[in-house]
């Protein structure tokens, strides 16, 4: 059993009490809500007869219905109306701050919490998301959770929890020119598989994982789910510190350097003792992309798309689905693929630096004919600092969309969508079929990077014989 | 869509019933229920949506709509069944169709904890046993099975198979406990003392 690593740490300060079912109360620091998973959750807590505990402890957003080109309201798809109607009204019943449209702080949920400062080491945090998982980039324990576990933590800021197991994956050497944050939690998934993380928090450390910035360690904590980890965190740095130092809701003057003193003492200890250990040479990673169904089946882009017998005999079924679903023969080259769509955005990859690699690619080139390519900002702050560099003029001029900020065609439940088969090279987590729209749509993941690449080049190519 | 009698209440010990096999490693949320169904402020509407792209896209009959599946109430998946999005629509859909438990080589977590907070047991068993159950299954299409969640163990006619479930989660069905809430408000004044050692609830001043 995991003992004196960050999460051993966060667990036992928040432990509330052991259940009779061997489960532990869980007192939640931060509750994060947006408009789908949440309407059920409240109905069900009035039906109880129930009041929020700490209303103040929880805020929400509106992010995964918004349409993002006109944001009009009432907006033309009715049941998107409804459903950000229904969650104002939910809000203002129970007196919970809400970040809308046009608050200069709506954006996706996952986006919006750490720039504003809402996200900090130390604390759990749950949302009725999987990619809640994303704040551990902070050394927060956090994790996605269903509806009915949204309304036990209305009604008592708490879950009842099992406690997981900790593996850290350790990352030696650096990442190379072209080879992004992305690429390094593809890379993770598909060498350790889709289910492996089933059970377990990731630990992600290690001098590549320092290297990097406080957005892309957020990419990476990000898609920890992909891998089955529930929750994936990041020991608390001074890249951590000078992040949140001077955000609206960071503790300012004394507290600041109270909290401080108290983040620093959070880190996993020289001789914590984990679960599991796994060792990554950052080195050896090459921009990664998915060919099939899901985040797992993934290749560096200098690779071919392997054949069944190279694969598991457990992953050979899924890949045969996955040849058929795509249309892609197995022993073949992704690049050269033609695209259809490309969509830069979503919680994984639609943070200010995803825009600039972006920009810097799509710099004095055009988006090749045929292909459809917007870029969806993560939030409202992350268009507005991008619009003051300049960068939605780079992107326009280039022939992309400039959006206005939502989850938009992650998973397309607002007006986004992929039609029939078409090839999308997109920045989001997730390639599940139908997942972008279409119920043949086909989706392929990589870096922001890699994105503009095929934008300009029609079809997927290696983004460093572009930058190079 | 099966009629759907009464939604998990109370104690569950055991389920009842005719299973359906559903093939496939990795089977993720949003085939479960595609995310344009989640543009909705209750579930009700779910249980007719239930696998709908692939129910669309497959080139013979899908399970969900095989005649002989009709009332099923026991659904067989293969490993990491419900991966992906969190959403609770996912076993809501599920459950609205008929579905009162599920059995397979293993589960997402989120997608587990779902089910266990409406009711709905997730239950594994290892490779050789399930492939022996699910040939029993396709061999006596009305056949019922008992998921005995108290002995662990599945049950139909003279064969039994054992079951694995977590200690918790076979406390939580078995005392009714599923429904966290109240449970969980029972413990005010411990979350109340918890939140006075917690220092960003306390101005990082403890
Ligand atoms: S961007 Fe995509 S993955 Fe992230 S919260 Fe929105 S829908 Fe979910």
């Amino acid at each position: 059993m995991s003992c004196k690593t960050l999460y051993d740490k966060v667990w036992d300060l928040h432990r509330v009490r052991e259940l009779p079912s061997g489960s532990t109360q869980l007192f939640i620091g931060l509750h994060l809500i947006h408009e789908v998973t949440s309407p059920q959750a409240f109905s069900s807590l009035e039906e109880k007869g129930l009041n929020l505990f700490c209303p103040e402890r929880t805020i929400a957003t509106v992010d995964h219905i918004v349409p993002t080109t006109n944001q009009i309201r009432p907006f033309s798809d009715h049941l998107a109306e409804e459903m950000l109607k229904k969650l104002e009204e939910n809000c203002s019943k129970h007196s919970i701050k809400l970040f809308n449209l046009g608050s200069g702080n709506q954006g996706i949920v996952h986006v919006i919490a750490p720039e504003i400062g809402l996200t900090q080491p130390g604390m759990t945090i749950a949302c009725g998301d999987s990619h809640t998982s994303t704040h551990g980039a902070f050394g927060s324990i956090a994790f996605g959770i269903g509806t009915s576990q949204v309304r036990d933590v209305f009604a008592s800021q708490t879950l009842a929890m099992k406690k997981l197991k900790v593996r850290r994956l350790s990352f030696l050497g650096k990442l190379k020119k072209g080879v992004f944050a992305k690429d390094l939690i593809l890379h993770v998934i598909q060498k350790l598989g889709v289910k492996a993380g089933v059970g377990y928090a990731y630990e992600f450390s290690g001098p590549a994982i320092e290297n990097l910035s406080m957005e892309e360690r957020m990419t990476i904590c990000n898609m920890s789910i992909e891998g089955g980890a529930r929750c994936g965190y990041i020991n608390p740095d001074k890249k951590t510190f000078d992040y949140l130092e001077g955000k609206d809701y960071s503790p300012k003057g004394k507290n600041w350097d109270a909290a401080v003193q108290w983040w620093k003492s959070l880190s996993s200890d020289e001789d914590a003792i984990y679960d599991d250990e796994v060792v990554f040479d950052a080195a050896q990673i090459a921009p990664t992309i998915t060919w099939g169904i899901t985040p797992g089946q993934a290749i560096a882009i200098d690779s071919l798309i392997p054949k069944p017998e190279a694969l598991e005999k457990s992953d050979q079924q899924t890949a045969l689905e996955a040849y058929k679903y795509m249309n892609l023969k197995p022993g073949t080259s992704l690049e050269g693929l033609k695209i259809d769509v490309c969509f830069i955005g979503s919680c994984t990859n639609g943070r200010l630096s995803d825009l600039k690699k972006a920009a810097e690619i799509v710099k004095e080139r055009k988006v090749a004919k045929g292909v459809k390519a917007f870029v969806v900002p993560g939030s409202e702050k992350v268009a507005k600092e991008a619009e003051k560099e300049g960068l939605h003029q780079i992107f326009i001029k280039a022939g992309f969309e400039w959006r206005k900020p939502g989850c938009s065609m992650c998973l397309a439940m607002n007006p986004d969508k992929l039609e029939k088969d078409q090839i999308s090279a997109s920045s989001s987590n997730r390639n599940f079929k139908g997942r972008q729209g279409s119920s043949k749509g086909r989706t392929l993941l990589m870096s922001p990077a890699m994105v503009a690449a095929a934008a300009v080049n029609g079809s997927i190519v290696d983004v460093r014989k572009i930058i190079n | 869509m099966t009629q759907a009698s009464f939604f998990p209440f109370g104690p569950i010990k055991s389920v009842i019933g005719k299973c359906i096999y559903l093939p496939g490693n990795d089977i993720d949320t949003d085939r479960i229920i595609p995310a344009r169904f989640l543009k909705c402020v209750n579930f009700e509407a779910l249980g007719n949506q239930v696998f709908m792209d692939d129910r669309k896209e497959i080139d013979n009959l899908h399970p969900f709509d095989n005649d002989n599946n009709k009332n099923a109430s026991i659904l067989i998946v293969d490993k990491n069944f419900g991966c992906g999005s969190s959403r609770e629509h996912a076993p809501q859909a599920l459950m609205r169709w008929g579905i009162r438990a599920i059995i397979g080589q293993s589960f997402a977590e989120i997608f587990y904890g779902n089910c266990l907070s409406i009711g709905i047991p997730c239950v594994t068993m290892s490779e050789p046993n399930i492939k022996s159950l699910i040939y029993k299954v396709n061999t006596f299409k009305q056949l019922l099975f008992n998921i005995d969640i108290q002995s662990k163990k599945i049950i139909a006619e003279e064969d039994s198979w054992p079951l694995k479930i977590e200690k918790e989660s076979r406390k939580m069905l078995t005392s009714g406990a599923w429904d966290a809430t109240s449970i969980l408000i029972n413990g005010k004044e411990k979350i109340n003392i918890t939140m006075k050692k917690i220092p960003y609830l306390n101005s990082f001043i403890i």
